[in-house]
């Protein structure tokens, strides 16, 4: 092979900052080429995917509200990346917090209680942190793989929203639909901008990218976190404890992940469904590795994410499978995984290996 | 008193829905035995999934069905071998996105599909045990690739401890400082072992879409790629124990489908979380002794190979 790859004696912010843009503009080729491969006009499918489900003030309170949750939980997952913690089941902590939230909602359907919501919102949040406790107790107490059992309990989440709907919390007056009742106007997100769906849980982005920067950059938890990540004998050395970081990733994780979820259902829903979100917690994984784990970088990752999302619907008229959109996040954090090797390492041509780098 | 023709109507329905399981297992198992853990088989599955429906229901030909699905599934995870072999890229992260990309290309290209079903692959009689009594008519019920991923179970575990090929193999999972000192390319060895776990696993998922369920749905593996690996560290990296541990979860899936038969008063959504919770349970099992998962994990497993010089 002629060309070697060398490490980098520092990381190359250049590429660190680059791998990111690169990574879309290769997505941004690779849609070109499938359209145009798929026989649409490729101008006319990329401007329909990126351009016009934005390009009106509905479109961007639709893009602000997609956002919303990719944020949240795509924040928390960087902080748990930045521990070297996997927490790959934010879909299901997700479904918890809408099932959590949902319960709320409907308990206190006819009491007429007003903020309702902010319950629903805790309840969820709450939920939400007892799913993710799972995996982490069963990785601090028994060792076992966190990837693997939080997965697992996203499918368990998912039995557990299909049995509740079906059952205890159907609508009595729904015909057998598997759905809950409508909650009640208490148990709604108030709305934020008129005409528009966008509710104030939006409000929580901005708080929750300034919370994350602050514990990350300022605080003794957020540098043991890190180190926990980098150099795990370090942390073991310093005596932080392991077993805390993956309790913290995880509860922090599982919060935001659970808020979202009674949020996606108290908000634009309206009533617990079968199907409650299209893969935001998988999504929010990208999210954190485009935004480089940094708290601005996720607001930014997170809203290039939610024009995915809208963009696949979108394109949907041009009779293109709504699966691009999951196409399109594979490959784009292929591209991104694939650029990243800039960052760690020099592209070297072999013949001039011998002089100083090996 | 549960009757004969019901206990034997689970045993069939066990035996292939572990068919799938075990060979996206023993794929992977070859793939950790190299030393990569690759976290994409869901993905790989699915794209075999699809491409083994699309053959089957366009030529009726399974043969060729179940080797384009090997195919695709091997395409996939050559992206997976190039990102964890020559970009360096953390290999949980790079099977993260294999799961997402085969699920979106799937998904993408199956969209004319979706919902259609055929008529599968048929069983065939098996001569000599479909004579056996009582339990005979099971061979009769099956069809041939059930007893294939025995035979691919078999073969791994014999080429694995006997061969030179198997040697190799272990050693470059083993410690592949050692194996490149020695002269076999960890490199090539790799990419091997990654492109024959994207075939077993694109064989698994054209099983499920020819076989199985003879229709093809987006995201139609649920999570059984997951369990696939779950498998291999439930198995400590053995043949034998892959083979057993998919016919546990052959069985407990099953129950969603006979546990009405067989008398169990438990909502279906109940039963449909088994396997997982099952899997979560074993998991628990095996990984409480951390020696014991030490000793058994291959070496290098999950460590990245930078070849100096």
């Amino acid at each position: 092979m002629p060309l070697r790859l060398v490490p980098r004696l520092a990381p190359s912010r250049l590429a660190l900052y680059g791998a990111p843009l690169l990574a879309v503009a290769a997505t941004v080729v690779f849609g070109y080429v499938l359209f145009l491969a798929i026989g649409r006009d490729p101008l006319t499918a990329l401007h329909a995917y990126f351009i016009a489900p934005v390009n009106s003030r509905f479109g961007l309170s639709e893009w602000l509200l997609t956002a919303l949750p990719l944020t949240l939980i795509g924040l928390g997952l960087a902080v748990g990346f930045r521990a070297n913690v996997w927490n790959i089941g934010a879909e299901g902590q997700l479904l918890l917090g809408a099932i959590g939230g949902g319960a709320v909602a409907l308990a206190l359907w006819r009491e007429g209680v007003p903020g309702t919501f902010l319950l629903v919102c805790i309840a969820g949040a709450l939920a939400g942190m007892a799913w993710a406790a799972i995996p982490a107790f069963l990785r601090t107490r028994f060792n076992a793989n966190e990837i693997l059992t939080s997965l697992m309990l996203i499918y368990v989440a998912d039995q557990l929203l299909g049995y509740l709907v079906h059952g205890a919390l159907r609508n009595p007056q729904g015909f057998g639909f598997p759905e809950s009742r409508l909650f009640s106007a208490e148990a709604i997100m108030p709305n934020l901008l008129s005409g528009t769906r966008l509710h104030v849980g939006w409000l929580l982005v901005p708080l929750a990218v300034l919370a994350m920067w602050f514990l990350m950059s300022r605080t003794v938890t957020g540098f043991r976190l890190q180190v926990s990540g980098e150099a795990a004998g370090a942390a073991a050395y310093a005596g932080f404890s392991q077993k805390r970081m993956v309790w913290l990733s995880f509860l922090l994780t599982g919060g935001l992940a659970g808020v979202v979820g009674a949020m996606e259902v108290a908000g634009p829903v309206g009533q617990l469904l079968p199907e409650i979100s299209p893969g935001y917690g998988f999504a929010a994984i990208i999210v954190a590795f485009l935004g480089r784990l940094s708290p601005v970088g996720v607001l930014l990752a997170a809203h290039l994410l939610a024009l995915i999302l809208i963009g696949g619907e979108n394109v949907q008229m041009l009779g293109v499978p709504v699966a691009v959109a999951q196409l399109f996040q594979g490959v784009l954090l292929v591209a991104l995984l694939a650029s990243d090797v800039l960052v760690r390492y020099r592209v070297v041509r072999l013949g001039r290996l011998g002089r100083g780098s090996a | 008193m549960i009757d004969t023709a019901l206990v034997l109507a689970i045993l069939v329905s066990a035996l292939r829905t572990a068919t799938p399981l075990i060979f996206a297992a023993l794929g992977e198992l070859v793939v950790e035995k190299s030393g990569c853990v690759n976290l994409g088989v869901e993905g790989m599955m699915l794209v075999g999934a699809v491409a083994g429906f699309a053959i089957g229901l366009t030529t009726g030909n399974f043969a060729l069905a179940f080797l384009v699905g090997a195919l695709a599934g091997a395409a996939l995870s050559l992206v997976y071998g190039v990102l964890v072999l020559f970009l360096m890229v953390n290999q949980y992260a790079a099977g993260l996105a294999l799961t997402i990309l085969g699920g979106g290309a799937s998904a993408f290209w199956g969209q004319r599909w979706q919902g259609q079903n055929m008529r599968g692959l048929q069983p065939v009689e098996m001569p000599g045990l479909s004579q056996l009594p009582v339990v005979g008519s099971v061979f009769t019920r099956l069809d041939i690739m059930v007893y294939v991923a025995l035979a691919a179970a078999a073969l791994i575990a014999w080429a694995l401890l006997r061969t030179r090929l198997g040697l190799v193999l272990r050693a470059v999972g083993e410690n592949h400082d050692s194996a490149h000192a020695l002269g076999f390319s960890v490199i090539r060895v790799r990419f091997a072992a990654i492109a024959f776990g994207g075939a077993m696993a694109g064989i698994g998922g054209a099983y499920l879409s020819c076989v199985i369920t003879p229709l093809w749905i987006e995201g139609m593996t649920a999570g059984r790629g997951w369990i696939a690996v779950a498998l291999v560290v439930f198995a400590t990296w053995k043949p034998g124990r892959v083979v057993l541990g998919a016919w546990l979860f052959g069985l407990v899936s099953v129950m969603q489908i006979h546990g009405q038969g067989l008398g169990l008063a438990v909502p279906s959504h109940i039963l449909a979380m088994l396997p997982y919770l099952v899997t979560i349970l074993v998991l628990v099992l095996i990984s409480r002794d951390a020696t014991r998962i030490r000793l058994a994990a291959p070496g290098s497993l999950g460590k990245a190979f930078r070849p100096t010089a």
